[in-house]
C-alpha cells in the first residue's frame, strides 16, 4: 500500500538560496575565473599557431597576461587611464540598473556627449578664452548625454515603451550621427577631424592622473547617493517593485524620468572626459563599445558603484592583456573579445551556483542531500 | 525602369541577411528570451560555413555536397552558440542582456580570429558560384539571386506558419507571454526555451554565412558582419514579431542602406556625401518610431512577449 503511493523525486531539485556570505560568494566567483582562466589557456592553444606547435610555453602566454598592464609603468597609467573611462561610463548605468530600466544605451549617450562637447570645440575653439571653452564644453557633453538618455525615459514613463530595445537603437543614430557630422566638418572628405589644439582638460602630475580623480571622486559620491540618500532609497524601491513604490506614494515616472537624466548626464561626464581630457577628436569609434563592456561591468559588481572598481579592472586587465598577447603571440587584433567573452560566461554562469541550492536525489529516497 | 528593378533585386538580395537574422530572433524572442547574442551568433555562423569550406573548397566533391556541408556548418557553430547562450539563460537563470552582449563579444571576436587566417581563394571562389545557382553566371541582376536567398525567404514564410498556424507555435508564444501560465497548463518550459533558441541560433547563423559567402562574396566581408546583427535585432521590432513581415522589412532596410550609392545615378536628387550617413541612419530611426507607436497603441499583439528579458524559475513568487 505505502509503495503505491509512493512518487518519483526528482534528480535534481533547486531551491534559492536566501543568504549567502560574502566571503563564500567571491570564492566561488574566483573559482570561476580561474576555470576561465585554464578554458581560456586551452583555446589560445587552438587558435595561436605558436602555441599548438609547442604546448610547453603556455605559461609564457599566462605571464604575457599580466605583463600587458604591469610591465612599464607607461602601461600601467593607460591600464588605469582605460579602467577609469569604463568605470565611468558603467558607473554612470548603475542607477538606471537598481531600477531595473535597462539601459543598452550607454555607448550612444557617451558617444553623442563627444559629439557635443567636440561640435563645441569646433566652432568655439580659439574664438573664446580655453577656461569658457572647457565649461561650455562640459555644459554641452552633459546636455546631450543626458537628452540621449531622456528620449527613452519619457517613452517608458508615458507609454511603458520597450527601453532595452529603444536605448540600444538610439546607439546606432548617435553613430550615424557622427559619421554624418564627419562628413560636414572635414572638408577633404577624408571624415576623420584632426586632433584639435584647443579645449583640452588641465592635467595634474601626469596627463591621466585627473581623469582618474575624478572618476574615483564619482564611484565614492555615488555609492553615497545610492545608498543613504532619499532619490537613492526611492530607485531600490521602483527596483524591486512598481507596486509597492505607488502603495508608498513614490512618483514611479518622477523617478524614471529624474534617474535616466543623471544616467545620462553621467554618460555626458563620461563623453566629456573622453572628448576634452583625452582625443580632442571624434570618429564612430570613439568610445570603442566601451558602452557594452559597461552593462557586463555593472552587472558582475551587483550594481555597488565601489565594487564596480574592482570588475572594471577585471575586465580592463584581460582587454590588455589579452591585446599584449596577440600583439606578441602574432594573432588578430580581436583576440582580447574572445578571452573576455569566456571569462564572461564563466562568471555569469557561476552567479547561479550563488543565488541557487542544488539538491541531489539522495540513494535513500529521504531527505534531498545538497552541494555547495 | 529597368534601373529600379535591378536595385530592388539587390536590395531583396542584400536583406536576405537580415531576414536569417531577425526570423532567428523572433523564435528567440517568442520564447521570452532577448538574445543580444545575435550579431555574435551571425559571426559564429559564418566563421562555422567558411572553415568547412576551407576544408573542402578545393576537394572536388560534387557541388550540390559543398552547398550541403558549408550549410551545416554555419548551423553547427551557431547552434552551439545557441546552446550556450540557452544553457546560461534557462538552466542557470543568469541575465539574458549581458549573457547575450558576452556571447557578441565572444563570436565577433573568435570570427575575426579565425576568419583571418583563412584563405578567401578556397572558401570563396569557387562556392560562391554554387551558391547562386541557378542563377549563376547571368549578366542581369538576377544573378545574385541564390540557393540561400530562397532559403531565407522559405524559412521566414515557415516560421511563420509555425508561430501562428499550429499547436507548437501556441505552445511557444505561452512560454513567451507567460511562462508561469504555460509550465501550469503542462508544457515543457525549459524544452521550448532550449529549442527556439538553438533552432533560432541556427537560422541566425545562416544569414552570417549567406552575407560573407554569397551577397558580399569578398575577403573583407566579415569585417561589417556584425553591424548587421543588430540591425537584424532592429528589423524584430520593425516586422512586429511576424517572421513573414521580415521579408518585406529587410527589403525596405537593405533598399535604405545601399539607397546612398544607388541615388547617386538619379540626376534630380542632389545627393552629397552627408546623404549615406542620413539614409543609414533611417531604418533605426524607423524602428524606433515604430517601436514608440505600437507602444502608445498599445495593442497586445504588436507588442514584444510580455515576460521577454525575465528568467523564469518555477519556485519563484
Amino acid at each position: 500500500m505505502a509503495q503505491a503511493s509512493e512518487h518519483k523525486e526528482p534528480l535534481i531539485h533547486l531551491s534559492k538560496r536566501t543568504g549567502v556570505a560574502p566571503l563564500r560568494a567571491w570564492l566561488i566567483r574566483l573559482a570561476a575565473v580561474a576555470l576561465g582562466l585554464i578554458v581560456c589557456g586551452l583555446a589560445a592553444m587552438l587558435l595561436i599557431e605558436r602555441l599548438r606547435d609547442n604546448p610547453g610555453r603556455i605559461g609564457e602566454f599566462y605571464y604575457t597576461f599580466i605583463k600587458g598592464s604591469f610591465s612599464t609603468s607607461r602601461k600601467f597609467w593607460k591600464f588605469l587611464k582605460n579602467l577609469s573611462i569604463l568605470l565611468c561610463i558603467s558607473l554612470a548605468l548603475t542607477p538606471s540598473f537598481r531600477m531595473r530600466f535597462w539601459n543598452t544605451g550607454a555607448e550612444g549617450q557617451t558617444l553623442v556627449s563627444v559629439l557635443g562637447c567636440i561640435a563645441v570645440d569646433f566652432y568655439l575653439g580659439g574664438k573664446i578664452p580655453e577656461w569658457l571653452l572647457l565649461i561650455l564644453m562640459f555644459i554641452a557633453a552633459l546636455a546631450c548625454g543626458a537628452v540621449w538618455a531622456l528620449i527613452p525615459a519619457l517613452c517608458k514613463a508615458r507609454w511603458n515603451t520597450n527601453e532595452t530595445l529603444f536605448t540600444l537603437m538610439m546607439n546606432y543614430v548617435a553613430t550615424f550621427l557622427v559619421s554624418y557630422c564627419l562628413v560636414i566638418w572635414v572638408a577633404n572628405g577624408s571624415s576623420s577631424l584632426p586632433k584639435l589644439k584647443t579645449g583640452k582638460l588641465p592635467t595634474i602630475g601626469n596627463d591621466y592622473l585627473l581623469i582618474i580623480l575624478i572618476v574615483l571622486l564619482l564611484a565614492v559620491g555615488l555609492y553615497i547617493y545610492l545608498s543613504y540618500t532619499k532619490h537613492g532609497y526611492e530607485i531600490s524601491v521602483v527596483g524591486e517593485s512598481v507596486r509597492t513604490a505607488q502603495y508608498v506614494g513614490i512618483s514611479v515616472k518622477k523617478v524614471i524620468v529624474r534617474t535616466m537624466l543623471l544616467n545620462g548626464a553621467l554618460c555626458g561626464l563620461a563623453g566629456y572626459l573622453i572628448g576634452a581630457g583625452l582625443d580632442q577628436s571624434v570618429t564612430v569609434n570613439s568610445v570603442g563599445g566601451q558602452g557594452f563592456t559597461a552593462i557586463m561591468v555593472a552587472w558582475l559588481a551587483k550594481f555597488n558603484p565601489l565594487v564596480m572598481i574592482i570588475t572594471a579592472g577585471l575586465i580592463q586587465l584581460l582587454n590588455q592583456g589579452a591585446a599584449q598577447i596577440s600583439q606578441d603571440f602574432n594573432v588578430s587584433g580581436a583576440f582580447p573579445d574572445v578571452i573576455v567573452g569566456i571569462i564572461l560566461f564563466f562568471i555569469i554562469g557561476c552567479e547561479f551556483f550563488i543565488n541557487y541550492q542544488v539538491h541531489f536525489r539522495s540513494r535513500a529516497g529521504q531527505e534531498g542531500r545538497s552541494v555547495k | 525602369m529597368n534601373m529600379w528593378l535591378n536595385f530592388l533585386i539587390d536590395s531583396l538580395a542584400f536583406g536576405a541577411t537580415f531576414m536569417y537574422g531577425s526570423t532567428g530572433e523572433i523564435l528567440t524572442e517568442k520564447a521570452g528570451h532577448l538574445n543580444l547574442g545575435i550579431p555574435g551568433i551571425m559571426c559564429m555562423g559564418g566563421a562555422g560555413g567558411c572553415l568547412v569550406l576551407n576544408a573542402i573548397g578545393k576537394s572536388g566533391l560534387p557541388g550540390f555536397l559543398i552547398v550541403i556541408l558549408g550549410v551545416l556548418g554555419a548551423l553547427a557553430l551557431s547552434m552551439l552558440c545557441g546552446l550556450i547562450y540557452s544553457f546560461l539563460t534557462v538552466t542557470l537563470r543568469a541575465n539574458q542582456n549581458v549573457t547575450g552582449l558576452a556571447l557578441t563579444t565572444f563570436g565577433g571576436g573568435l570570427m575575426k580570429v579565425i576568419m583571418s587566417k583563412m584563405d578567401a581563394t578556397v572558401y570563396l571562389v569557387g562556392p560562391k558560384m554554387l551558391y547562386r545557382w541557378p542563377f549563376a553566371g547571368r549578366q542581369d541582376s538576377l544573378q545574385c539571386l541564390g540557393v540561400l536567398f530562397f532559403l531565407a525567404v522559405i524559412v521566414a514564410l515557415a516560421a511563420s506558419w509555425v508561430l501562428f498556424r499550429t499547436k507548437v507555435g501556441l505552445h511557444l508564444r505561452a512560454v513567451g507571454e507567460n511562462p508561469a501560465t504555460a509550465d501550469a497548463v503542462g508544457i515543457n518550459v525549459t524544452k521550448y526555451k532550449y529549442a527556439a533558441t538553438c533552432i533560432g541560433s541556427g537560422i541566425a547563423g545562416l544569414g552570417g554565412f549567406y552575407y560573407i559567402i554569397d551577397y558580399m562574396a569578398s575577403q573583407e566581408a566579415y569585417l561589417s558582419l556584425e553591424a548587421f546583427g543588430w540591425l537584424s535585432i532592429a528589423l524584430v521590432i520593425f516586422a512586429l514579431w511576424r517572421p513573414h513581415l521580415t521579408i518585406i522589412g529587410s527589403t525596405v532596410f537593405g533598399f535604405l542602406f545601399s539607397a546612398s550609392s544607388f541615388i547617386t545615378n538619379i540626376s534630380w536628387i542632389r545627393v552629397t556625401m552627408a546623404t549615406k550617413p542620413i539614409l543609414q541612419m533611417l531604418p533605426y530611426v524607423v524602428t524606433i518610431l515604430v517601436l514608440v507607436v505600437t507602444s502608445v497603441r498599445n495593442k497586445r499583439e504588436n507588442q514584444p512577449p510580455q515576460s521577454l528579458g525575465l528568467p523564469y524559475f518555477r519556485e519563484e513568487r
